[in-house]
């Protein structure tokens, strides 16, 4: 029998451990230094809201795992004898693997700001960051978080979440500048404003200031100003955390070289989620994809190949999705921050600013290359198959309705946008789709 | 708007603090006219014998007029036995004289009991009336012929001699509350509108002017969840410690005690006069109560979800039903002089829909009632499948009903903690669907009782030992007492969850004949566990949404607040076509792979 070793217990490694198990009987071991069970990592800022306890982001009760016959340890790995086919522990033990899978994460980003080890200053990455802050953030009035991203903005409705006040830096011109075109990162900025977050645009980080005793007391920024604090944030991104190899002779760049199979420079160890590093990415896509999506994707590829049917990682059309406070975010397909050559945009945006549409084309053949959606909820099945097969983009907004996946009885948006397609596109004058009898009276 | 938050909690916190101290008020003083206007003729001269220290008495305490109504009751009855019983001399005589023929006849009686004596003719006639399958049987052994006049003679003390001169279970019950409701002297009779005012009046006040300015304290529209997991209120703590406590009390006096909640229900005597032209009963009191918890708490549901206009449509729609159907529909028909009916109460969630004193009722009230008996009957076969193949069981139970409706409104600070494990939705299973063969049972034997006048089925099942049981235990008891008491301490659905037969008929339809689904959105979970931490029903959402299969279980009552907190987009209720209602668990998006995952 085979002996699977897995190391890290997130969506990655966890999904790769699940269909092993399915297609095999093998062996299964994962490790894990952070927490006993498998937990969801994106629902830690739920933690700290109230919403739900720590026991309600494991997506499998505890029996899950000896029923299943995968083995949990909980323990953190010193390092690997890949020759040996042996991992050592920090508590002295060992344990011998037949194909290993390296599925350790990611690490947050710290850019060597002065004051960056003071007390009270933290990213947001694992379950000890989250007990940390919530240590941290005892009697806080005032934060200050760092970086324009997803997890600089669920730090601040976390704080927000506990009537701390935030002070929100970014570097770009609009919130999240190298994921979003200005129109929606503005809409962001808008809505982060209606929620009472101070965000400052074009912003930097100077240093951090030192109450003297070891503690933060504030910030200063580029300009020179201060702003006082008893907390700050530093989300300025992520990066692979391949501390445990990278001076081993496996192939590393920022994270774990590995080929289409996602096996690294070594026979039998693996590499899968946010620690992974693509040689040679698919077209449109990068080389690592630190999202919950690709973890999952690539755990559930490697599986295949680990018991023997060698499987090619190909994702499909790319998709994500996120919440910033009350607006809910849909991505399908390539949208850049800046419109690419040769493409144009179609943007619709309603008029209480919280919903936004934008759809990229190619300029002279009219195919759809992707979609950003702001308050507005639509079928990944539908926009799957539309960008598979490069549906125009008439076609799509006159389609759009087959899309929604808003909740009954909301409003529908969609004729308002065939209306602006229409009016931009008057030549192709599309049907409008038309209110029903119920909508006009909840309307 | 703090500030208005903060006076509306303080006349909440002032108006429900009087509703408890009503409950001590009043004085009671039992007069003559009270037991005379009560009482059967023929028992008040019994009961004013014995009841000479009660009569005229000031009791400051309802507690203690009923401890001593108790023991007046068990007085009477301990004497009236010792006067009427067959004693154990007389027993001994009739088995003497009909051992000695081998067989035995109700003429001998003759012979042991004169007609001239009140009491022995009683004993007599009640020897004959409870003894008369033993006319002419034939005795071999002398302990079976012993047995058996043991056994009539028992059951002459339980049911006759108590009920024909003493006071038995129900009589006394009914007495105990109507005693102590006439008897009620001081300011809360006297002032009853008053007293609404301070209690109801105080509290809807105080609610509203709590609620009104979350609309602008909570921010922009949106999830408001913060802080749940850390409220004492809603988790578990000692605020809905005490919420649980205080609504398992009311229940239990509710169904089994209410002589002790005369003050509350003398309190809407005038709202009661007012629809109905007559005093309140318990069950007015509650109706009110619960109408207006709905109503008050409808309104903090719709300013929480006003984001979402299913969730607003949905609410006002619990609002209707329970205020128009359930509060002022039937109070008005009895105003009219029609029968008590809630058109939208179905068996066999309405339980006693065909018990013969309600078909008789129905029956025996002309065009209308048979209407509304049709109408119950239509619902029962035609409305459920009909209505849950189109929209799935929600239209009931999260749209018309009235323990639905108090689950979505006062229930829904509550509805995280239902337990979502595998061996809770087991247990589920089997509590769930033994009520509803229960519920179906029992009314199987109350109609054989209805046409054939026998009460036993299958000579072994007592149907009106069942029918009581299933009131006390099920319709009381659970969906009662467990029902809403346990709101903060096992979600909100207890009942609707493990209990009610009617959900277990509209799941059974909704699982294999019906478009209702929740669509899962291609790979987009991120299994975060919102869904499953909301859903008031224990489902786990994510097991199924983290896998892009669509979520179909018969006990998913529609009420969308999974698809609300989900931050993904990734859950929406939908009526659509049957074909891939049950989808292969397929994650879209990664194309390396194309098999069930």
């Amino acid at each position: 029998m085979q002996h699977t070793v897995i190391i890290g217990n997130g969506i990655a490694g966890i999904t790769a451990a699940r269909n092993i198990r399915k297609l095999s009987d093998n062996k299964i071991t994962v490790i894990s230094g952070e927490t006993d069970h498998f937990f969801s990592r994106t629902a830690l800022m739920y933690i700290y809201m109230g919403h739900m306890k720590y026991e309600n982001t494991k997506p499998y009760e505890d029996w899950f795992w000896s029923k299943n016959k995968i083995d949990l340890m909980r323990d953190w790995v010193t390092s690997i004898d890949f020759a040996g086919k042996n991992i050592a522990f920090k508590n002295g033990s060992s344990l011998t693997y037949d194909q290993l899978i390296l599925a350790t994460g990611s690490q947050s980003n710290f850019f060597g700001w002065p004051g960056q080890d003071l007390k009270g200053v933290q990213g947001l990455y694992s379950y000890q960051d989250l007990e940390l802050m919530e240590a941290n953030t005892k009697n806080v009035k005032n934060a200050v978080i760092l970086g324009g991203g997803l997890i600089g903005v669920e730090m601040a409705e976390m704080l927000h979440s506990r009537g701390i006040h935030v002070t929100y830096l970014i570097r770009e011109s609009h919130f999240w500048g190298n994921m979003l075109p200005k129109e929606e990162g503005t809409l962001i900025d808008n809505h982060l404003a209606e929620h009472g977050i101070d965000l400052r645009t074009e912003t930097e980080l100077e240093e951090i200031l030192d109450d003297g005793n070891g503690h933060v007391k504030g910030i200063k920024t580029k300009t020179g100003e201060i702003i006082d604090c008893q907390f700050v944030g530093l989300t300025v991104g992520v990066h692979p955390n391949i501390d445990l190899v990278k001076d081993s002779h496996i192939e590393t760049d920022r994270g774990i070289l590995v080929d289409e199979n996602l096996q690294t420079s070594i026979q039998d160890v693996y590499a899968v989620g946010d620690c992974a590093q693509l040689k040679t990415p698919p077209p449109h896509r990068r080389p690592i994809e630190a999202v919950w999506y690709v973890g999952r994707m690539m755990g559930e590829t490697v599986a295949h190949t680990i018991t023997g049917n060698e499987t090619k990682y190909q994702p499909g059309v790319w998709f994500n999705s996120a919440k910033f406070f009350d607006i809910e975010y849909h991505n399908y397909g390539t949208v850049l921050p800046e419109c690419p050559e040769g493409c144009s945009e179609f943007y619709w945006e309603c008029s209480d600013k919280k919903k936004c549409i934008k759809v990229i084309y190619e300029t002279n053949s009219l195919k759809v290359k992707g979609v950003n959606l702001f308050g507005i909820r639509n079928r990944h099945e539908v926009w799957d198959r539309w960008l598979s097969q490069e549906k125009t983009l008439d076609h799509i907004i006159e389609n759009l309705p087959e899309a929604n996946f808003d909740p009954e009885f909301f409003t529908h948006w969609e004729g308002e946008i065939q209306e602006k397609f229409n009016n931009e596109f008057p030549d192709k004058n599309i049907s409008v789709r038309k209110k029903g009898f119920l909508e006009k009276i909840l309307a | 708007m703090k500030t208005i938050q903060l006076t509306g909690l303080a006349l909440f916190i002032t108006g429900f603090s009087l509703f408890i101290i009503s409950f001590f008020i009043p004085g009671y003083k039992v007069t003559e006219e009270v037991v005379g206007s009560l009482i059967e003729e023929s028992k008040q001269s019994s009961l004013l014998e014995s009841a000479g220290d009660i009569i005229n008495k000031d009791y400051s305490s309802n507690i203690s007029l009923i401890g001593d109504l108790n023991r007046l009751f068990e007085e009477i009855n301990e004497t009236q036995l010792a006067k009427y019983s067959i004693t154990d001399d007389e027993k001994k005589e009739i088995q003497e004289v009909n051992f000695s023929t081998g067989k035995f006849s109700l003429s001998s009686l003759d012979k042991i009991f004169s007609d001239e004596k009140q009491t022995e003719a009683f004993k007599k006639k009640a020897f004959n009336d409870y003894g008369g399958w033993m006319d002419g049987r034939e005795y071999g052994s002398e302990q079976e012929l012993t047995d058996h006049i043991t056994n009539v003679t028992d059951n002459i003390r339980k049911y006759g001699i108590v009920s024909q001169f003493g006071f038995d279970k129900y009589q006394s019950k009914y007495l105990k509350y109507a005693i102590v409701k006439e008897s009620s002297i001081g300011s809360i009779d006297n002032n009853s509108i008053l007293w609404i005012l301070l209690t109801y009046g105080l509290c809807i006040i105080g609610g509203i002017a709590y609620l009104l300015p979350t609309k602008t304290l909570d921010g922009p529209p949106g999830i408001k969840n913060n802080g749940i997991f850390k409220n004492a209120m809603s988790n578990r703590g000692w605020l809905g410690i005490l919420t649980g406590t205080f609504l398992i009390i009311f229940y239990i006096l509710l169904y089994f005690y209410p002589e002790y909640m005369t003050a509350w229900i003398i309190t809407v005597d005038p709202v009661s006069q007012l629809l109905k032209g007559s005093d309140a009963g318990r069950f007015f009191l509650y109706g009110f109560i619960y109408t207006l918890a709905i109503l008050v708490m409808g309104v903090r549901m719709i300013i929480k979800y006003r984001h979402s206009k299913y969730q607003i449509v949905r609410t006002v729609s619990v609002m209707f039903f329970q205020t128009a159907f359930a509060f002022l529909i039937p109070e008005i028909l009895l105003r009219l002089n029609q029968p008590y009916f809630d058109f939208k109460n179905i068996w066999p969630l309405d339980y006693d829909f065909f018990f013969e004193n309600e078909l008789n009722t129905l029956i025996q009230s002309g065009g209308l009632g048979i209407f509304m008996l049709g109408w119950g009957l239509g619902l029962i076969g035609l409305g459920v499948p009909v209505f849950v193949y189109f929209f799935g069981k929600r239209w009931y139970c999260s749209w018309v009903c009235g323990c639905g409706g108090l689950a979505e409104t006062l229930g829904d600070p509550y509805r995280q903690l239902s337990d979502k494990s595998l061996k809770a939705w087991k247990i589920e299973r089997w509590s769930i669907h033994g009520v509803l063969v229960f519920a179906i049972v029992m009314t199987i034997g109350v109609l054989y009782t209805y046409w054939t006048g026998s009460s036993q089925l299958f000579g072994v099942v007592d149907t009106y030992q069942m029918r009581s049981v299933y009131g006390a235990w099920i319709g009381a008891g659970f969906a009662g007492v467990v029902g809403t008491g346990f709101y903060p301490f096992m979600g909100n659905r207890v009942w609707c969850r493990f209990g009610c037969p009617l959900a277990a008929y509209l799941g059974l339809v909704q699982k294999f004949k019906s478009r209702f689904r929740i669509t899962t959105n291609g790979g987009q979970c991120i299994s975060c566990g919102n869904c499953s931490t909301y859903c008031e029903m224990g489902i786990d959402v994510r097991w199924y949404a983290q896998r892009g299969q669509n979520i179909i279980r018969s006990s998913c009552v529609g009420c969308g607040v999974c698809s609300a907190v989900c931050p993904r987009g990734v859950l929406n209720l939908e009526n659509r076509d049957e074909d891939g209602r049950f989808n292969q668990p397929i994650l879209l998006g990664n194309d390396s792979i194309k098999v069930s995952n």
